[in-house]
């Protein structure tokens, strides 16, 4: 192709992109767009399947049926949503077996709040309610964004993420309503996952390399501070009702801005389970890969299966 | 030798009456699998009462970059539309 038209396309589509027109599989991208969206789709994905391993370990140890059956339709829900990922980011031209490869080797990325442990129940509500809640916030600014596969699945995430949060809302409330041990147990969660919600959002602003350009792609809507800020807002009434204190003495309501001013982010942390230093990163990585190599056996099995199949179906034809 | 299992893509029914609808795509070794994990990722919430699959290499596209020659021949056919035609006011509900 002439430089010529490389920048007739690109024209093209730089215009599609501001009148809001979606981008599709088959339609000619930057290589800079496709890898960016490969990138952002797949630690997406990954998140969501990583994400099922704090919560995987509770599921026999829920306290009742009714919590039971709930936690594991949650779990089932995030592998849904990662398989959902998966196949948008297909759409770019990348395999699913190079998309595992990345993470299993580490060069793909999952979001940081997993590489956490979950030690007591109150986790599994201080998660529903804090950490599905920031990825909510997170995912409704993507139901619009540019690339079709990724808005159209993100629609279809929002709408059975909101169940997640509800069940650890609900979670945290009838501990705070219990015992003081219980009510106590509810406010360590909270301590312990409050900071590491805060960082689901990223980096701020002026420290996030990709945002300006994912903004002008509008695979970004809103920026990472303006997205924490939302959480915020929201979630202190909402730990009021519970009567629980969120850890950050410098959080107080600031009338002129209609929102609350809030303490920093201690981002040495941020960085440092970023580049694989946290809790738990070794371990659930190691997860992920075990889980991929003792189930290959079943793969291959279940592909000789089809084949012996249809060699049968074809002898019966002749 | 490793072979990976091949994509599908699955079109749901959701409601007897409508036709079926793309929802997304999936890897599965054969049809029948295919099927039952369409049940399981794309209809955990009985947003179906039917499921296609169909595996995504006998799928045929046209091509956007053709769009233009390609969906030509409908744009200068305006008489295939009601409004082509001019009626007097008094005539109603045609």
């Amino acid at each position: 192709m002439s430089q010529e038209q490389v920048k007739s396309l690109e024209e093209n589509f730089e215009h599609r992109i501001a009148n809001d027109e979606r981008i599709e599989p088959k339609n000619w991208m930057p290589e800079k767009y496709r890898q960016t969206h490969i990138r952002q789709i797949s630690q997406h994905a990954h998140s969501e399947i990583v994400g099922m391993l704090p919560e995987g370990n509770w599921i026999t140890r829920a306290p009742s049926l009714r919590r039971k059956v709930a936690l594991l339709a949650k779990v089932q829900d995030e592998a849904g949503h990662g398989l959902y990922l998966y196949s948008a980011c297909e759409t770019l031209g990348i395999s699913r077996e190079e998309l595992y490869n990345q993470l299993h080797t580490g060069k793909a990325k999952y979001s940081s709040i997993f590489n956490y442990p979950a030690i007591t129940w109150a986790d599994m509500g201080a998660i529903g309610w804090l950490v599905d809640g920031a990825a909510i916030i997170n995912q409704v600014a993507l139901c619009n964004t540019s690339y079709g596969p990724y808005a159209r699945a993100m629609v279809r995430i929002c709408k059975e993420e909101s169940f997640h949060q509800r069940q650890g809302y609900e979670i945290m409330l009838t501990l705070c309503n219990g015992t003081p041990e219980q009510k106590a147990m509810a406010q360590d969660a909270l301590n312990r996952w409050w900071w590491p919600s805060l960082m689901m959002f990223g980096p701020r602003d002026e420290d996030s390399p990709h945002t300006e350009q994912s903004m002008k792609w509008k695979l970004k809507r809103k920026t990472n501070d303006e997205l924490r800020q939302q959480f915020v807002d929201q979630t202190v009434p909402q730990a009021a009702i519970l009567g629980i204190q969120i850890p950050d003495p410098d959080l107080k309501w600031n009338e002129e801005k209609q929102g609350y001013d809030f303490g920093e982010i201690d981002w040495d942390e941020f960085w440092q389970v970023v580049k694989g230093h946290g809790p738990c990163n070794k371990e659930r990585l190691k997860a992920r890969v075990n889980a991929w190599k003792n189930g290959a056996w079943v793969r291959e099995a279940a592909m000789n299966y089809a084949e012996k199949k249809k060699n049968k179906q074809l002898d019966k034809a002749i | 030798m490793k072979k990976d299992w091949p994509l599908w893509e699955v079109f749901v029914r959701s409601k007897n009456g409508l036709e079926h609808r793309h929802f997304g795509s999936l890897h599965a070794a054969d049809a029948e699998m295919a099927l039952e994990n369409a049940r399981d990722v794309y209809t955990r919430r009985n947003e179906g009462v039917s499921i296609w699959v169909v595996e995504s290499k006998y799928i045929t596209a046209s091509n956007p970059e053709n769009n233009g020659e390609f969906f030509e021949p409908a744009k200068d056919k305006v008489y295939r539309h009601p409004t082509f035609y001019n009626l007097p006011d008094e005539i109603k509900h045609m």
